[in-house]
């Protein structure tokens, strides 16, 4: 019998996400403990090479969201080190963590996203705003969402009604980076899926439905415990269902996603439609992919325990 | 690649049945107090800004480097082998004789004439003033503020779910005039004016201090309309120019309680401030007291006894000026090299903040994002109100960071800022043409 692998749990950085960074990687290291695995926690600092390559048997459980966590740049350092690590290879990582990128690749396969623009904001400084706004507004009509191209937890994003509101939400999103998306807002039921691969192939993980008590699934709403409804597995028609787990499946597969992912969907009158898809989902404890998983068969910290020796076994080949 | 239209329901895992919760058992169970107490966007930036690659112009935290700890040590040391076992005891609730009589020496030092029974310990100033506010206040209550006043203030103030009225202030610190044209207004709704709350040297956050005549003014004013006022003076020993003004409650005993604190001219981590309050008040905070901690930390106030007994403490002071005029001095000059025309600021005489006002269309709190990514922080000066207003400002803190660190912190910022003017500018933003943001919970308390 292998023995188990330490597990270095990465949590923090310097992104603007990094206290939901932390807390996911609390609860993250509490499971791994509670089922026996050693388990160390870092933080993404000038210490870090030097503290993993000091491992004998190690196996990397990146949790840092937004940026260089989830667009691949860390975990290249990783693939550069040979440290074996649970998710998605660096490549996959920057597909999906743009949402310019990854709505354009799901849209192109076929699955039902909303119409999007993505607009770097020298663009704007190039041609002047006021024509640019107005086309947005003429073309994707209102409500709008503006968000930040590469940024999670909600964080920059504002749903806009009249178009007077849209420079400002412009604005709010450049304050994260400096690509935004604009997409036509779409208005249902709001689900996410996530999805698991132990070793048998990508599986969709009980969907959950999300409604947050003041209508808008915020910051505010995602990470205080009350604020939010969540109904696992969703009150759903099974057709409803079924298509929200194959597209969460189909997008996992289609980025070449590895391990894990959670695609959040919309479901409108005509059926699911692509929000968005997160490599490095939150593991807080408001977070989805927890309350998905320990709906499942096995619980949120026996899967994280099996992603950590599906990384183990990956290296030892 | 799956086919969407061949769904194999097989693929979901099985589960034990449904599930619907809020992951809180007890939501519906809170207190109103309790209902707007919720995460934040802002709140979480700051977890960013205590990362060595940010300059943090954020926290209000004093720098105690300089403090002797070795000498520290030992006085502690002493102290426990020569009285542990009765300074890890429980104590009295008022807080223990031997320091309330110390701490009439130290509020001498601003003129204040006070006697010993009338003081009463607390957990931090914070704690005394919490206190103050749970046995004068009932929800919709009014409370009196300058504006702008202190986050940790007003996040007390929420709490006992009392309404904030905030009073203008000029470059001498609280608006007498105002001051009356409020309370008279106030009063003329009907509502109960419960008292004043304000910080007369150097501001939290403002940085603006009370000229002496000014406080007279302001005293006169509470005289004639019968006001209380909540005098808070925990940076009034640091003085950067000249010496310490005479305190409010030096020139008037019955219609003030004064809050007083060693956390900045010591150290925060013993948690030890003090009310000064007229007899009949004093009694009704020592109940309160033992309800609400028994008695204050015991040990915190002997070790703070030692302190101020054996050591230096004036001349330690005297130290802190010194460093934090430096830092005040790079500051100032960061400002000037670094701030894009349309900012202004204040010039502090002591305490740690400068305000900044920006240049007209630009939102300090909106601009934090890309103030993190920058690798600078501030206050957003929302912060420092209960009423949405404050968001063309930011309290800028020079007690932490060092003075190298300062003037980086500045240039960093007047980048940002810079950055921001034309990125509105490209948007038509305005001050009148932002959207409008629900004002959050304050930032925490390590940066208050």
């Amino acid at each position: 019998m292998t023995s188990k692998p330490t597990v270095a749990v990465l949590a923090g950085g310097l992104s603007h996400e990094r206290e939901i960074s932390l807390r996911s990687g609390r609860r993250v290291t509490q499971a791994l403990r509670d089922l026996g695995h050693e388990v160390i926690e870092s933080d993404v600092d000038s210490g870090l090479i030097e503290t993993l390559t000091g491992l004998d048997d190690v196996v990397a459980f990146p949790l840092l969201h937004g940026e260089s966590g989830e667009d691949g740049a860390l975990r290249e350092v990783l693939s550069m080190l040979d440290i074996p690590f649970v998710g998605t290879l660096p490549r996959s990582c920057r597909l999906a963590f743009d949402k310019a990128v990854s709505t354009t690749l799901v849209r192109r396969a076929g699955i039902r996203t909303p119409e999007q623009v993505a607009l770097p904001h020298d663009l704007f400084r190039e041609l002047g705003a006021k024509h640019i706004v107005r086309s947005l507004g003429e073309k994707l009509g209102f409500p709008l969402m503006v968000k930040p191209a590469r940024c999670g937890s909600a964080l920059g994003c504002t749903r806009v009604d009249a178009p007077e509101d849209l420079p400002a939400a412009m604005v709010a999103a450049y304050g994260y980076g400096p690509l935004a998306v604009v997409e036509e807002g779409v208005s249902g039921v709001e689900v996410t899926v996530t999805v698991i691969d132990t070793g048998n192939g990508p599986e969709a993980q009980p969907v959950v439905k999300i409604e947050p008590a003041s209508g808008v699934y915020d910051y505010e709403a995602r990470y205080t415990a009350g604020a939010t409804r969540f109904t696992v597995p969703a009150d759903l028609s099974d057709e409803i269902t079924a298509q929200c787990a194959d597209m969460a499946v189909r997008v996992h597969e289609l980025l070449g996603l590895r391990d894990l992912s959670r695609t959040d969907i919309i479901i409108d009158e005509e059926g699911p439609v692509f929000i968005e898809t997160n490599v490095a989902p939150g593991m807080t404890e408001t977070s989805l992919v927890p309350l998905a998983l320990d709906a499942g068969p096995d619980g949120f910290a026996k899967v994280c325990s099996q992603l950590v020796s599906v990384a183990a076994a990956r290296a030892r080949g | 690649m799956t086919d969407p239209h061949s769904f194999n329901p097989s693929r979901l895992p099985s589960t034990g049945g449904r599930s619907d919760t809020r992951l809180d058992h007890y939501v519906d169970s809170y207190a109103q107090r309790t209902h707007k107490m919720t995460a934040s966007a802002v709140r979480s930036l700051f977890s960013v800004a205590n990362r060595p690659e940010v300059v943090s112009l954020a926290g209000g935290m004093p720098n105690i480097a300089d403090l002797p700890l070795g000498k520290v040590g030992n006085l502690l040391d002493e102290l426990i082998q020569r009285d542990g076992a009765r300074i890890m005891q429980y104590g009295s609730g008022q807080g223990e004789l031997q320091i309330r009589e110390q701490i009439c020496e130290v509020m001498a030092e601003e003129q204040i004439r006070a006697h010993p029974d009338d003081v009463v310990i607390t957990a931090g100033s914070q704690q005394g003033l919490d206190l103050v506010t749970r046995i004068f206040c009932d929800p919709d209550d009014v409370v009196l503020v300058e504006a702008p006043s202190y986050v940790g203030a007003l996040g007390t103030f929420k709490s006992y779910q009392t309404q904030i009225s905030h009073v203008a202030m000029d470059d001498q610190g609280l608006d007498p005039d105002a001051l009356r044209q409020v309370v008279t207004s106030l009063r003329d709704q009907g509502r109960r004016v419960k008292f004043l709350y304000t910080i007369p040297n150097f501001n939290n956050p403002a940085g603006i201090t009370q000229p002496t005549e000014r406080r007279r003014e302001i005293l006169q004013v509470a005289e004639d309309l019968d006001l209380l006022i909540v005098e808070d003076n925990p940076y009034g020993l640091l003085t950067i120019d000249g010496e310490p003004l005479p305190a409010m409650r030096s020139m008037e005993t019955d219609r003030v309680i004064y809050l007083g604190s060693f956390s900045k001219t010591f150290a925060p981590g013993f948690r030890v401030g003090w009310v000064l309050a007229p007899h009949a008040v004093r009694e009704k905070l020592v109940l309160a007291q033992e309800s609400a901690t028994l008695c204050p930390p015991v040990f915190s106030q002997f070790a703070i006894s030692e302190y101020l007994a054996k050591h230096d403490w004036r001349g330690q002071i005297r130290q802190y000026r010194d460093m934090y005029r430096e830092r005040r001095d790079a500051m100032l000059q960061g400002l000037t090299e670094n701030m894009p025309q349309g900012t202004t600021w204040t010039h502090p005489t002591g305490g740690f903040f400068v305000w900044v006002t920006l240049p007209q269309g630009v939102d300090s709190q909106k601009m934090l994002p890309r103030a993190v990514t920058a690798r600078v922080a501030y206050v957003p000066g929302d912060a420092f109100f209960a009423d949405g207003f404050g968001s063309r400002h930011m309290r800028l803190s020079y007690c932490f960071p060092t003075p190298e660190r300062i003037i980086e912190g500045t240039r960093r910022l007047g980048e940002v800022i810079a950055d921001e003017m034309r990125i509105n500018e490209v948007f038509g933003i305005t001050d009148d043409h932002r959207l409008h943001s629900n004002p959050t919970p304050g930032p925490s308390p390590d940066i208050s």
